[in-house]
């Protein structure tokens, strides 16, 4: 057994154990056995094929286990920083974790009345509550002007507040643009009316065309726009070329993204349903008349 | 390693960047070539991840080469292959998530590159591991080296940056440059991989490939009436 030898070298006092252990002299005389095989015969190939895929199936599994708790990390952290980005209170220099927990409340929210209701705000997830049929609503085609097909019934929504006072809301929103579901947060004054600003954390639109929904120039452009004309109606969208400031009506429309009609668009829609009657209109009017 | 190099290990190593290149000689991996080049940022770490994994599967596959059943011979690679590169998802996932997540499904897709595969069934199956290892970089490293350059143009013409810094001021920030869309695009990847392949062959001309047959010459073929 040369191999054993070689292995011998390394592995030191462990060795003998192995040498002295019944089951590994058997796995070694099966696996000599093996490797003289001819090999084409039946035994081999499937001996062959059972090693290797046990062996990959270890390298796969210790790969995702040990590597898990870094990337769950990852993604808490990086969802902390878009939420922090929208509301205006990340530098370069920001603390993410400790800012998140000083400044930003997350809460849950019953789309359909707009009541806060109770819950684990930490481990709800909205995406998979919207795949999940006891969980989600499912849109007919009249409503599901975003392309979204179904949503969670039940909504994570952050306040910014100054001691009693909200000073932002942030909302989940998301929508089909060209190829992909954006996901976002838009931010709003206490006003409910009032866009603070936007950011998308999740798209795959084209980089440099739709993708540009994450220039922080575009998005600049949303800061002071008005969500709902007077009749109630959600009013802001995008429009095609550049917005005169000085025209009536400015403060519903902003820059579409050029060279990105489809992208603009799915934008206009989703600000369309998600600030609309199926909605967050109800938990802003609740937040309104609060105060 | 170095002072041990010879220089048919050398050789292994360099060949692939210009006199073999996978893309441009082999035409293989353009898929990805097309899809990740719109920034050079997604094409280095593409580039890294693929040297990785084309490196990484052929020594691999090379040091089992000896008792891999002929029959089940690609399958055996494909689940190598796929091993590592679901390895180098998760590692990246944990230490690079940023950069994940613009490459997004891409790296999956390594998987199905033909120059991981061309390498395991060219190269791996036949040479010791060592010499594997070192062709997996040098066809890593031509691949490399065309994304490269296919990203610098696209991203330069395409949003007038470099690796996300402006090199060309946009009109639309006040600057000169009118961005050309169509860099931004899939098939423009296609012309600059096309322009890449016509500049190696004038340099090189041997890697010219002889037409499978010659149109005939109307004036003194057979047959040919005035």
């Amino acid at each position: 057994m040369p191999n054993d030898k070689k292995l011998c070298k390394y592995l030191g006092p462990l060795c003998e154990k192995l040498d002295n252990c019944e089951h590994y002299q058997k796995f070694a005389k099966y696996r000599d056995k093996v490797l003289a095989l001819n090999n084409d015969s039946l035994e081999k190939t499937i001996s062959v094929a059972l090693a290797l895929c046990f062996v990959c199936a270890i390298l796969v599994s210790f790969a995702a286990v040990a590597l898990r708790p870094l990337q769950v990390e990852n993604k808490a952290m990086d969802m902390k920083k878009n939420i922090l980005e929208v509301a205006g209170l990340l530098q370069d220099d920001t603390d993410i974790h400790n800012a998140f927990a000083q400044q930003i409340e997350a809460k849950l929210v019953d789309v359909a009345t707009g009541d806060y209701v109770d819950g684990d705000v930490v481990a709800y997830d909205q995406r998979k509550a919207a795949k999940d049929p006891a969980l989600n609503v499912e849109l007919s085609r009249g409503q599901d002007i975003a392309g979204i097909k179904r949503r969670a019934k039940i909504a994570k929504v952050y306040l910014v507040k100054d001691g009693d006072a909200i000073k932002s809301i942030i909302l989940p929103v998301h929508g089909y643009g060209l190829w992909s579901t954006m996901y976002g947060f838009l931010a709003l004054d206490a006003d409910g009316q009032t866009v603070q600003s936007i950011n998308f954390y999740d798209q795959a639109e084209t980089p440099g065309l739709g993708g540009e929904v994450v220039n922080p120039n575009w998005r600049a452009l949303w800061s002071g726009k008005k969500l709902y004309d007077e009749s109630g109606q959600v009013a802001l969208g995008l429009v095609k070329g550049v917005v005169d400031p000085a025209k009536p009506g400015a403060e519903y429309k902003v820059d579409g993204l050029a060279g990105a009609t489809l992208t603009s668009v799915g934008v206009t829609n989703l600000v369309k349903y998600w600030m609309g009657q199926e909605g967050f209109a109800a938990y802003l009017d609740k937040i309104k008349t609060k105060g | 390693m170095s002072a041990v190099m010879n220089s048919e290990t050398k050789k292994t190593l360099t060949d692939p960047l210009v006199n073999n290149n996978p893309i441009t000689l082999q035409v293989l991996g353009i898929c990805s070539a097309l899809a990740v080049t719109s920034q050079m940022s997604t094409s280095l770490i593409m580039a890294v991840a693929l040297t990785a994994v084309t490196a990484c599967s052929s020594a691999a596959i090379s040091s089992i080469r000896n008792h891999i059943p002929s029959s089940i011979r690609i399958i055996v690679q494909m689940t190598i292959i796929a091993s590592l590169v679901i390895v180098v998802d998760q590692v990246l996932k944990a230490f690079a998530y940023e950069v994940s997540k613009q490459l997004s499904v891409f790296v999956g897709l390594i998987i199905t590159n033909c120059i991981v595969m061309g390498r395991a069934e060219a190269y791996a199956m036949k040479n010791p591991p060592m010499a594997s290892f070192i062709d997996g970089i040098g066809n890593g490293l031509g691949y490399s080296l065309i994304l490269i350059i296919v990203a610098f143009f696209r991203e330069l013409f395409g949003s007038g940056k470099l690796l996300g810094i402006d090199v060309f001021t946009l009109t639309k920030d006040g600057g000169w440059y009118d961005p050309n869309g169509l860099m931004l695009l899939p098939p423009s990847a296609f012309f600059i991989i096309g322009i890449i392949i016509w500049v190696f062959r004038q340099w090189k001309p041997d890697q010219n490939e002889v037409p499978d047959f010659k149109i005939m010459d109307i004036a003194h073929g057979e047959g040919g009436h005035h």
